[in-house]
């Protein structure tokens, strides 16, 4: 943005997402809100979605007249006087609370944002997503104009095509192609639909563009609606998102307003809408088949394709599905142009694309890196590596439907096809980093535990194949399990994945497959030693205090929910085996951490 | 209607546009498991017995679903496919009470049959089982959801064929299972007690209740299970046995749709009745009274024989002595009041030749047209 916007001294805006919110940012809203009222400071207050910058909320950015920025993390509504007071008042910055300053961008954890090359966020946390105006301010609704006013419809697929996009929901296919499918599939009536059910555990990429910028969906999917012939949009959103919900819903209405949604949009003779449609929150219905079904009022449960949505969809009419990612990159397509996209990324996969980093790793949030930047850049330039200092150990991808990858593997590029070679997928873009405390064989469990739950049960394969490899996991974790279990393991994981009806359960195995290719030998000392390297496997550990290192501050005796740890005050501390559950409640809180699972 | 060209097992098979794979092989002998497909309903691709492999195609595709395109090269049995289907069905197994011997579908279980294809006894998958109780709640139908294996066709069948709807699965994953809306007894649903979910169900898992709760059923289970152990077809056991005909096929007298019924008869009495699937008007199914209404056939009460009544008691006579009292007494009425004084009522349980037969009775022996039907009701 050129200045900040307005005519005030400096506007300061809070970012207000969902993270912001659990972070406490209301609370800092309203001390902000009465500060500025009784300081009589001359700010132009304003919210703006998730920066990405998750492990700092709440995150306030100030910008003076020149459109300079500063932005401070951890801010509190304790904090939020001396903010005023320093910055505002004096123009003093408080060094100590800065996360990123924007004439410095390498500056602290910057490096965070300044490693990434945002496409997708483009406005994220920069504008109000409440105001179709500051939309409209920096370009929006121009690229839907041009092409409803100046474009055939098989122009704007044309540049889609140029572009190189693939969706990203998961499976990674060209948009451009897509939508020539269902621009060529005969019928009048024909559906769009935005895929917003966003179920990868730890996934939150699509939630923050809705939150932050929900007007670059809605304009991706006039678009779409255009480029295809579809007159009705969905957008499938989960319950689970009131923010995104509501934002939806005021967008919808300006769209309203200003006649960029209903008959006769932009002036031309295309008529489009949308309709929000709220999911309950089951992970199968991002699956296409099933989510139609879930709008149509069924139960949500996929159907085998063919036939494909392009040719018989929501209510038998031909039907594109994209996810929000995909949908918030096309406005920036039509108004650059496909080929500077295409510019972006390597020879198959091309522009952008946003991870989700979670885990052990230091700098937890939204990353939105070039394609075919290595693992490594990801996870230790804009991540900043393994949090507490400790070993990285293996990257999963993609969610419950994708792989593990090791140390060895973090030189592959962020491209579809290598990633896949590598055995983890790109996925929804979730990016779950584990240290040497995590253990492979508790991790592919935890994940195969989320799908069993989530499999709607219509095929045998998922439903009963996938809980019984479950139960094997749980055996091999309790120590029960038996040699002949790994074999067992990939045969049923095989047929699991040549049998089943969705890719829910066809990706199901996934993590158990890459787990045993990358780490066969944590399995094995589970079956045959009965040892959890890691020292996570409750069954397989004995927890006991460092005499040499224990300060005897007790923390550990404070929350030991059996009494198992005793010991005079400042004298180490001794942990009853017998009386201990291994619930490791203890070895987090030990400030020296003198607790060791072994 | 256009036709196609396709290749199963190295047979050049030729079928209509649009068939299924399936459709085809069966057309041409040969067999493709299968546990959810059902002809009466609209294919649904889930227990995945019936994958085949197609050349070129990206993954194995359900033949029950997948319509078969020109010049498609299908292969419906080899290693990878056998495999895939034995551990399918050892995966059914791990979660069903293998007590056949006890179950009064044995012998006529799909499962079963597929387990004994596949020389499966024992599952060596090992794990959780179901523990469902089992609803009895109405005279009608029991449910034992223990031995469902979630086929879908029940649902299927209410919602498209009945045009009920009364199940639907609940739950998600392991714990998914079919099941009425909050649970309700079936009878405080709109559930009509056809009986459809019955005849489709592959497995013990939806039983007709009278035939489970008589006495006599232990012997018909004999049998059956007999001819499940000794792999022998029921008509063969039977002619060993010296039994010539426990199965009758035959027209439901209920009305005159003439859906075919398949009578089983043990001991003179009739146990069960099914119909059989795709054969006459009916297609196999069956209305509350075709398949449940039969026990006034056996009923002490059920009149055999013509009754007259004589000074002021019935008495029973034989048939020429009462027909010839109607007649005399049509007769006689017609003479002394006019044909017009006489109307005639039939039946929607007679059929339309037995209908025209008496309308003719009514204008050419009667002289009037009083003719009337209960079906205009
Ligand atoms: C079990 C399952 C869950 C899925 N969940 C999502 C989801 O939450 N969001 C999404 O966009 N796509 C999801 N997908 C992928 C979609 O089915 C579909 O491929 C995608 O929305 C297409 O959009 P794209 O071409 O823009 O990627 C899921 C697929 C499966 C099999
Ligand atoms: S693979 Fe799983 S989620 Fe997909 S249809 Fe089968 S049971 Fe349902
Ligand atoms: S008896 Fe008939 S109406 Fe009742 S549930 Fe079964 S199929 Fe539906
Ligand atoms: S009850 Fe029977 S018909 Fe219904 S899903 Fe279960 S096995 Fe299939
Ligand atoms: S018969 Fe085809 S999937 Fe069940």
């Amino acid at each position: 943005m050129s200045g900040n916007g307005n005519g005030h001294a400096y506007k300061v805006v809070l970012g207000y997402g969902t993270c912001g919110i659990a972070a406490g940012a209301t609370a800092v809203k309203e001390a902000l809100e009465q500060e500025v009222e009784s300081g009589g400071y001359d700010v132009d207050l304003d919210i703006a979605g998730c920066m990405g910058l998750c492990f700092k909320e709440p995150v306030v950015e100030i910008f003076d007249r020149d459109g300079c920025s500063v932005v401070y993390g951890d801010i509190t509504a304790k904090k939020v006087p001396q903010l005023l007071e320093e910055h505002v008042g004096k123009g003093q910055v408080i060094e100590d609370w800065v996360v990123k300053k924007s004439e410095d961008p390498n500056a602290c954890d910057g490096d965070f944002l300044a490693n990434q090359l945002r496409v997708v966020l483009r406005n994220c946390g920069k504008i109000n997503p409440e105001s179709i105006e500051e939309y409209i301010e920096i370009g929006g609704y121009e690229a839907a104009r041009k092409a409803l006013t100046s474009m055939t419809p098989e122009e704007v697929i044309d540049e889609v095509s140029t572009s190189g996009i693939r969706g990203r929901g998961g499976a990674g296919f060209p948009t451009g192609t897509k939508w020539g499918f269902a621009r060529k599939s005969p019928g009048d009536e024909k559906y769009l639909i935005c895929n917003a059910d966003e179920g990868d555990p730890g996934a939150f990429m699509d939630r923050s563009v809705l939150e932050g910028d929900p007007h670059t969906v809605l304009e991706g999917m006039i678009l779409a609606g255009f480029a295809i012939g579809a007159r009705q949009g969905y957008i499938y959103c989960r319950a689970e998102y009131p923010l995104a919900l509501k934002r939806l819903d005021i967008a919808i209405e300006e769209c309203h307003q200003k006649g960029f949604l209903g008959e006769n949009i932009f002036g031309s003779d295309w008529s489009f809408d949308v309709k929000v449609k709220k999911g309950a929150g089951a992970f199968v219905c991002g699956e296409e088949t099933a989510m139609m079904a879930s709008i149509e009022g069924q139960r949500g449960m996929p159907k085998p394709r063919p036939p494909f949505p392009a040719n018989s969809g929501l209510w038998g009419k031909p039907t594109n599905i994209n996810n929000v990612e995909t949908f918030a990159a096309i406005p920036w397509i039509i108004a650059e142009g496909g080929e500077k996209y295409a510019d972006i990324g390597t020879e198959k996969s091309k522009g952008t694309k946003v991870f989700c980093l979670a885990g052990k790793v230091r700098r937890t949030g939204l990353a939105e890196v070039p394609m075919g930047y290595t693992l490594r850049q990801v996870i230790f330039d804009v991540g900043g590596g393994i949090a507490g200092g400790r070993e990285f150990k293996a990257v999963q991808m993609g969610g419950p439907s994708g792989g593990c990858l090791p140390a060895e593997k973090l030189d592959t590029q962020v491209d579809y096809d290598q990633i896949t070679a590598a055995g983890a997928i790109i996925g929804s873009g979730g990016m779950i980093v584990a240290d040497n405390r995590t253990c492979m064989v508790d991790l592919a469990r935890y994940f195969l535990s989320f799908t069993q739950d989530e499999s709607c049960g219509k095929c045998t394969p998922c439903r009963i194949g996938t809980k019984r490899m479950l139960e094997i996991l749980e055996r091999i974790c309790e120590g029960k399990g038996e040699p002949e279990d790994i074999e067992k393991l990939q045969i049923l994981a095989g047929d699991i994945k040549d049998a089943s009806l969705c890719a829910l359960g066809g990706t199901a195995p996934n993590p158990v497959l890459t787990t045993l290719r990358y780490f066969k030998d944590e399995y094995e000392d589970h079956i045959l030693n009965h040892k959890c390297a890691a020292g996570s496997c409750p069954a397989l550990i004995t927890l006991y205090i460092d005499a040499e290192t224990c300060t005897g501050c007790a923390a550990c005796v404070k929350v030991c929910p059996t009494d198992a740890i005793t010991g005079e005050k400042k004298e180490p501390h001794v942990i009853d085996a017998e009386a201990c559950i291994r619930c490791k409640m203890c070895l987090s809180r030990c400030p020296s951490e003198s607790i060791i699972a072994e | 209607m256009e036709q196609i060209k396709v290749e199963i097992d190295g047979l050049a098979c030729e079928a209509p546009k649009g068939s299924t794979i399936l459709d085809i092989a069966r057309a041409n002998g040969i067999d493709i498991p299968t546990l959810c497909y059902d002809p009466r309903l609209s294919p649904y691709g889930a227990c995945r017995l019936c994958l085949v492999e197609v050349e070129g195609a990206r993954a194995l595709l359900p033949a029950c679903c997948a319509k078969a395109d020109d010049g498609m090269v299908i292969q419906t049995t080899n290693e990878k496919l056998e495999r895939i289907r034995k551990t399918l069905v050892e995966l059914l197994v791990s979660d069903h009470p293998m007590e056949c011997q006890g179950c009064s579908k044995s012998g006529r279980c799909e499962l079963q049959r597929l387990a004994d294809k596949y020389g499966i006894t024992e599952s060596s998958f090992t794990g959780e089982v179901h523990e469902y109780d089992l609803h009895r709640e109405n005279p009608f139908v029991m449910r034992d959801y223990n031995k469902c294996i979630m086929c879908g066709r029940c649902i299927r069948i209410c919602r498209e064929v009945q045009g009920v709807g009364v199940y639907d699965f609940v739950n998600r994953g392991f714990k998914a299972v079919p099941g009425t809306p909050y649970d309700r007894p079936m009878q405080e649903t709109p559930c009509e007690f056809c009986g459809q979910c019955i005849s489709t169900c592959p497995t013990g898992a939806i039983k007709a209740r009278p035939y489970e709760d008589f006495g006599r059923v232990a012997a018909l289970d004999m049998l059956r299970n007999a001819c499940a152990y000794f792999k022998m077809p029921e008509e063969d056991m039977m002619k060993a046995l010296g039994l010539e005909s426990w199965v009758t096929r035959t027209t439901c007298a209920y009305c005159g749709c003439g859906c075919q019924l398949d009578i089983h008869v043990i001991d003179n009495k009739i146990v069960e009745i099914t119909s059989p699937v795709m054969v006459g008007s009916g297609q196999g199914n069956l209305c509350v009274k075709g398949r449940f209404g039969y026990d006034f056939v056996s009923s002490s009460e059920r009149l055999t024989r013509p009754l007259i009544k004589k000074k002021g008691k019935f008495e029973e006579a034989e048939w020429d002595e009462a027909l010839s009292l109607v007649a005399k007494k049509l007769g006689d009425t017609k003479k002394k009041s006019g044909p017009d004084s006489i109307g005639v009522l039939s039946s929607a349980r007679a059929t339309n030749e037995d209908n025209y037969l008496i309308q003719k009775f009514a204008r050419a022996v009667i002289g009037t047209n009083n003719v009337d039907h209960c079906a205009r009701l």
